[in-house]
């Protein structure tokens, strides 16, 4: 590919492509080149392979000292990064808002900086405002690993996500991807979106008009024109297919993944009922049927079996929500290792 | 300096760094099949045959030669020999930014090393930190009978106590020479070549 490219074009014969990892925190892929996404997938693979030893352990980070921050709740993606860490020899240090001096009143820069005064080399951080990390990466010599910051950004998930469908897939350009439920607060549907289109699939989003987000583009529409009328720039996400109807969406299908739908949402009127969501907007064992055969079934969890998909789609054979979770460690000990190496290089 | 050379070794060349001036041809694409052949032959002999033997590659260039040796083995011995590959990524204790440059490759045992005589098969033999990581890669998969070293150049300027048991070359340089293995399957050609750096190293 690129790097094949590159190492025949340059004139040393033993040339090897240039340096595809340079960066210092992981925030978003929404601006992540192909390369970049290539590199981390070839490295997860490795990290696969550590992960099916008998003593899942290898000494890349030793001495280096991770810490997890969460001021959300979170089970997989907090335990898939102790894990990955854990398994790269590096220490793991697990702090939650509550608990901590934050229910103190700690600012969120005194505490990220703290953090730093006692040694932590990568911060891991969810935080409920979107933008968090970025702030956070600002005031930081430490590296900084964005683990979902309100309705923005979820870059593991969606390297996560990505890496379960090439295998599944291989190439994933021209491949009809199907993102259906709340997109509009869904921070694992915008990385979604923007690392799916950076290799070249074809998205397409599936929610009630009220669940889109403002900035969504349809190529049709053309720039920053959206279902809902509005058009603003400095939100626009790569154009994408816009459904309101689930069977339409789904045909051609060869990935489905369904949203948590949040329900707190309904008490903000977005929605008439559960019971009406459920009926319009399940992904259930009829409805698959729409899809290709054997379209592969995704959930980020957790999941609210019965609403947003159905109990025995969930368990079926085409369901990849397992190995979502497999493919999260790995994927996690890949981003720490690229991180890690170079922070405080 | 060793840092740079080993760079240069390694094919990662800086743009800041020495430039390689000269490039004058140690082994020859023959030189190097005659190297092959020969190691083959003394692996069989020190084993006294294949019975528990396993070459392990070292990325990138020492996959291609493990590969060639089998063939080799196969071809007078018309026995085949299992083998696997090592990436040593995650055992460096050095250089850390180098290691971004390449990216991980995969690793895999083609047996489990358990009481195995493991061949580990390298391009060049420098510093021996290289060594040094893939013994202990292989020790996290098992506890092999014995670990033993095929290199296609020994250059030579050991930082640690290691030495290798079937060399195809020996080449004394300076620490501000640098060699270069060019193999058909990575590099297109077959050759050896000693380079000189200019500039601060």
């Amino acid at each position: 590919m690129t790097q094949e490219k590159l190492a025949s074009a340059a004139a040393p014969a033993v040339a090897e492509p240039p340096r595809v990892w340079t960066r210092r925190h992981l925030l978003d892929v929404d601006d992540f080149t192909p390369a970049e996404l290539e590199a981390v997938m070839q490295t997860t693979d490795a990290m696969k392979e550590v992960m099916g030893r008998d003593v899942p352990r290898v000494p890349a980070l030793r001495g280096k000292t991770i810490v997890t921050l969460f001021y959300e709740a979170s089970t997989r993606t907090r335990a898939s990064f102790e894990l990955a860490g854990k398994a790269l020899g590096a220490d793991v240090i697990n702090i939650s808002a509550g608990g901590s001096s934050v229910e103190k009143g700690e600012s969120l820069i005194d505490t990220v900086r703290t953090l730093q005064a006692v040694g932590a080399d990568v911060l891991v951080m969810r935080h409920w405002a979107a933008g968090a990390p970025y702030l956070v990466a600002k005031h930081l010599v430490a590296a900084v690993v964005n683990a979902g910051d309100g309705a923005h950004a979820h870059p593991t998930q969606a390297l996560l996500d990505l890496y379960t469908i090439r295998n599944h897939l291989g190439d994933v350009r021209g491949r009809r991807v199907v993102i259906v439920g709340d997109i509009e607060h869904s921070r694992v549907a915008r990385s979604n979106i923007w690392a799916l289109s950076a290799v070249g699939a074809e998205v397409v989003v599936c929610a009630p008009p009220t669940l889109l987000p403002i900035a969504i583009r349809t190529p049709a529409a053309g720039r920053g024109s959206s279902p809902n009328g509005d058009s603003r720039e400095g939100l626009a996400l790569p154009p994408v297919r816009v459904e309101t109807d689930l069977d339409r969406a789904l045909e051609g299908a060869e990935v489905v993944m369904t949203l948590r739908l949040q329900k707190e949402r309904m008490l903000g009127g977005l929605l008439p009922s559960l019971r009406e969501y459920a009926t319009l907007y399940q992904l259930n064992e009829e409805r698959i049927s729409r899809a290709r055969t054997g379209a592969l079934v995704m959930h980020p969890g957790p999941m609210n079996e019965g609403i947003e998909i159905s109990p025995g789609l969930a368990s079926s054979l085409q369901s990849v929500i397992e190995e979502q979770v497999t493919n999260g460690v790995a994927v996690r000990m890949a981003v720490l290792y690229l991180i890690a190496r170079g922070a405080k290089a | 300096m060793a840092e740079l050379a080993l760079s240069l070794q390694r094919g990662g060349f800086s743009l800041t760094g020495p430039i390689p001036l000269d490039g004058r041809v140690i082994l020859s694409a023959d030189d190097i099949r005659r190297a092959v052949r020969r190691i083959a032959h003394e692996i069989v002999e020190r084993n006294h045959g294949l019975s528990a033997l396993a070459l392990v590659g070292m990325h990138t260039r020492g996959v291609p030669l493990a590969h060639r040796l089998a063939q080799a083995i196969r071809d007078f011995e018309e026995e085949s020999v299992p083998v696997g590959e090592l990436d040593i990524g995650l055992y460096r204790d050095d250089i850390p930014s180098l290691e971004l440059r390449r990216r991980l490759q995969r690793t895999e045992m083609p047996v489990d090393i358990d009481g195995w005589r493991v061949v580990l098969v390298d391009d060049v033999l420098y510093t021996g930190r290289s060594i040094r990581a893939a013994m202990d890669a292989l020790t996290d998969f098992g506890r092999p009978a014995s670990i033993q070293l095929a290199v296609l150049v020994d250059r030579g300027h050991r930082e640690l106590p290691i030495r290798p048991d079937y060399v195809g070359k020996n080449i004394p340089t300076a620490m501000q020479e640098s060699v270069e293995v060019l193999l058909e399957e990575t590099d297109g050609r077959d050759e050896v070549r000693i380079m000189r750096m200019e500039g601060e190293v």
